[in-house]
């Protein structure tokens, strides 16, 4: 009864959708208010409707009804609690229903939050999001429907893929969903302003609230995913730059470009088509990330829920929505007006840089991804790119976006001189500088310069700040006040460079990892990177839905105990699988990391790791989104100054 | 600064940065690309040099050995493509999901002696599974899903089951 009652919902949604995206759009086209003020009230209904349907999934996965086909396949009685929630949207199905839901929020939010839109506008952005969203749904009803009965019931479901058990990845999809999907507000808002045929300073302003926010979560659903594989699948490594993971960074890499440029066209009025162009390309990764890898077109390692029958509609709707928009740019792009002039040197310039190099990067990233697969059916010939290719290509590009991040802030808009903007920066050279040559001491080149970049960003990113206050060069008092009377958005700037910074520092640390794979029987103990591993003993555990042996280790160091660690290896019994539960004794510098791996004659394989400054990688992304937050704060104190010409411009038109 | 100019600049600025990710792509494909190969062709395509590649195929039932030098534990088996098999040695804990009989990817290097080293390996739990490459590469040595199933996977032993499997793609 519940199952049918979220299947209805979702074809109500679905109904809500098509007049949404029917209704407001010629509305729009013809002028016509009423048909455009419909807009609210129908993505409201959407969203409503599809968030019963959603809590309609959660519900037949907590109360075990198996007779649920999605339940059946992905659950199971013992399953704990917190996993039946989040399974809702762990399976295949149900994470495309909660991809559908996100995007209908979005298109509720705009309604709620958009009331100082222009109501053509508003009613474009929230049809271009209905129409998007209705093939989406069309798909889960009709594809993938996560509602689907089976007759008859079996006593028990078979279990989720136990890897997936885990609080990390609990919380992972929503992250990393909220990210993808709200890039469809910006691209919703670009295809509006193609169709309207105008964009201005205003249009910027709005973009980029909505841009930060999709941002800040895809920053914090990256950094979950990679944090996930490296304690969860004990590969003790962060990254591994499988096909999912690049899925992920394309839309990042796409998304920080466009979050850049949408401050021109606020501040500037220029860059309006290629900020267009990114909006779309933001969301075609996206999608694209979302729907190859689930498709099954891209194997990996990470692809737990993959069905390649439903390859063809999937690759059919991303053709629509991405083609279509992209000749819509075509035809509609040039009306959108000349841009402001600026001089090479300036802060566009910068920021034209930095799309330039990032966009490079998205494009290297995109041709490792993709190659293989065109490689195999043009070329006949079986390649894979590993790390290695990655290291080759997306570091040298990367150099220059680090170096020029520090600088670029400092410089003012429209034209320029670079000497002063250096001669602020010669204390923070000189740090980086020696940082470099003393890591160069402990370290391989590459990593020795990533840190001196590190370095570089960091105490850039800071030197923006004190050149603002005038630190050093007024009172104390006067800096003090003048700090806190900087803008919100001034520390978004300083907290997502330093906070890359921070990331960088943290992989190139990473290349000092020691590890050390070894057989040991109880009470041996050995030597890596001047601590003492003794393997104590071993014994059994029970969970509630696995069986483990446990292993105690205890980590010396001169003499004095550090920490006991206790890996796990699980065997789960419903889906005859073991896992390895790596343990992780970390002081945010260095993570002291073990894995118990299979056991022969009394003696267990362990595998140890010492991964210098690992924390920071994590640590650098949530600081990365803190600024993204920091940003998007001072956007909603801003938002209200420009109320007022808004709502003239309104008048004006009307 | 003409507007003219600035659009040169910002194409100019564009084309530079492609280019250079186009030499980067290819100069990293040519030192770094990953061949994908099986046993009986290791002898006629495997890359000159210190080069890494994947090597796929089943992992011959009965052929997994542990051995142990001091702490350091590592294994040796037989990977097959039903007509050749290659010995490969592995410093490490193999994957949860690796089996015997079952497919198996293994990254790595040739050695002196003809074995490979693998640096890592990939494994995925299914008893029929095999990997992709490699049932497209056997399907060019004959093999093919309509003439029947894979050959069963517990047999993968060129020794035993090599004629078989000659045995299947010649009917």
């Amino acid at each position: 009864m519940i199952a049918e009652l979220g299947h209805f919902g979702l074809a109500i949604a679905i109904a809500f959708a098509i007049a949404q995206a029917i209704l407001p759009l010629w509305g729009a086209h013809r002028g016509d208010a009423r048909l455009m003020q419909s807009a609210p009230a129908l993505a409201q209904g959407q969203a409503f409707a599809l968030t019963v349907s959603f809590l309609c999934l959660i519900w037949v996965s907590v109360s075990d009804d198996f007779s649920v086909l999605n339940v059946a396949e992905n659950s199971h009685t013992l399953k704990p609690l917190l996993y039946k929630i989040t399974g809702a949207w762990g399976s295949h199905e149900g994470s495309i229903l909660f991809w559908c839901l996100i995007l209908a929020w979005c298109g509720a939010a705009v309604s709620l939050f958009g009331d100082n839109l222009p109501a053509s506008l508003r009613a474009r952005v929230i049809g271009v999001l209905a129409l998007s969203a209705c093939g989406f749904e069309l798909f889960a009803l009709l594809e993938s429907d996560p509602f689907t009965r089976l007759w008859p019931p079996p006593e028990n479901g078979q279990d989720m893929n136990p890897l997936l058990q885990d609080p990390g990845l609990a919380f992972h999809p929503p992250m990393l969903y909220a990210g993808y999907v709200g890039f469809a507000i910006p691209f919703a808002f670009a295809v509006a302003a193609l169709l309207e045929g105008r964009m201005d300073a205003a249009w910027g302003r709005w973009v980029r609230p909505w841009t930060l926010g999709a941002w800040c979560c895809l920053t914090c659903g990256i950094a979950l995913g990679s944090w996930w594989s490296y304690y969860v699948l004990g590969w003790g490594g962060f990254w591994f730059w499988d096909p999912v993971e690049n899925a992920s960074l394309l839309p990042w890499l796409t998304g920080t470009a466009l979050l850049h440029c949408a401050i021109v066209v606020e501040k500037r009025e220029a860059l309006k088509i290629w900020t267009v162009l990114l909006a779309i390309g933001a969301f075609a990764f996206s999608l694209s990330g979302t729907f190859l890898v689930r498709s099954g077109i891209l194997n990996s390692v990470h692809s737990f829920a993959n069905d390649p029958a439903r390859g063809v509609f999937i690759l059919g709707l991303l053709a629509l929505v991405i083609g279509g928009s992209l000749l819509l740019f075509m035809i509609r792009a040039p009306l959108l007006g000349a841009s402001g002039v600026f001089a090479p040197v300036s802060r566009e310039g910068a920021l034209v840089l930095n799309n330039i190099l990032l966009c490079s990067i998205t494009a290297v990233v995109l041709t490792g991804t993709i190659y293989p697969l065109f490689a195999d059916l043009l070329l006949h010939s079986k390649i894979s790119v590993g790390p290695p290719f990655y290291a080759a290509t997306v570091y040298p590009l990367a150099i220059p976006v680090f170096l020029a991040m520090a600088v670029g802030p400092l410089l003012s808009w429209k034209r320029t001189a670079l000497l002063p903007a250096l001669v602020k920066l010669w204390w923070v050279a000189l740090v980086a500088v020696l940082v470099g040559i003393v890591c160069a001491f402990g370290m391989s080149a590459l990593p020795a310069l990533f840190m001196a970049a590190a370095a570089w960003m960091i105490l850039g990113a800071l030197a923006d700040i004190i050149e603002r206050i005038r630190l050093f060069r007024v009172p104390l008092a006067t800096s003090v006040s003048r700090l806190i009377g900087l803008k919100l958005s001034t520390f978004g700037t300083t907290l997502g460079h330093a906070g890359l910074g921070i990331t960088v520092a943290g992989i190139a640390g990473m290349s000092l990892a020691t590890q050390e794979i070894v057989l040991v029987h109880p009470g041996q103990t050995v030597e890596l990177a001047g601590y003492q591993w003794t393997l104590r003993e071993m014994h059994d555990a029970r969970g509630s839905n696995y069986n483990a042996r446990v292993a105690t280790i205890s980590v010396m160091r001169d003499g004095h105990l550090i920490t006991t660690l206790s890996p796990e290896r699980r065997a789960f019994t419903t889906q005859q699988m073991t896992t390895t539960e790596a343990k992780i004794h970390t002081n945010l510098l260095r993570d002291l990391y073990a894995v118990l791996g299979e056991e022969r004659d009394g003696a267990a394989v362990l595998r140890l790791h010492d991964n210098t400054m690992a924390p920071l990688i994590w640590l650098g992304a949530l600081v990365m989104a803190l600024g993204g937050l920091c940003s998007l704060l001072d956007r909603r104190l801003r938002v209200a100054v420009p109320k007022r010409a808004v709502a003239a411009m309104g008048v004006e038109r009307a | 600064m003409k507007r003219k100019h600035q659009r040169m600049l910002l194409i100019g600025g564009c084309v530079l940065g492609l280019s250079a990710a186009t030499i980067l792509v290819f100069q990293a494909f040519r030192s770094t690309g990953e061949l994908f190969i099986i046993p009986s062709k290791i002898a006629s395509s495997a890359p000159k040099g210190n080069r890494t590649f994947r090597l796929g195929g089943m992992v011959e039932a009965g052929s997994l050995q542990h051995l142990q030098a001091g702490t350091k534990p590592s294994v040796r088996f037989r990977v097959s493509d039903g007509i050749a098999s290659e010995d490969v040695t592995y410093v490490g804990i193999l994957p949860d999901l690796f089996r015997e009989g079952q497919g198996v990817v293994a990254l790595g290097k040739l050695q002196a002696d003809g074995s490979f080293a693998a640096q890592e390996v990939l494994a995925k739990h299914d008893e029929n599974y095999m990997p992709p490459d490699m049932a497209d590469e056997l399907k060019k040595t004959g093999w093919h899903p309509e003439k029947g199933a894979p050959p069963s996977a517990a047999l993968w032993n060129a020794a035993k089951a090599g004629g078989d499997v000659a045995g299947k793609t010649g009917g």
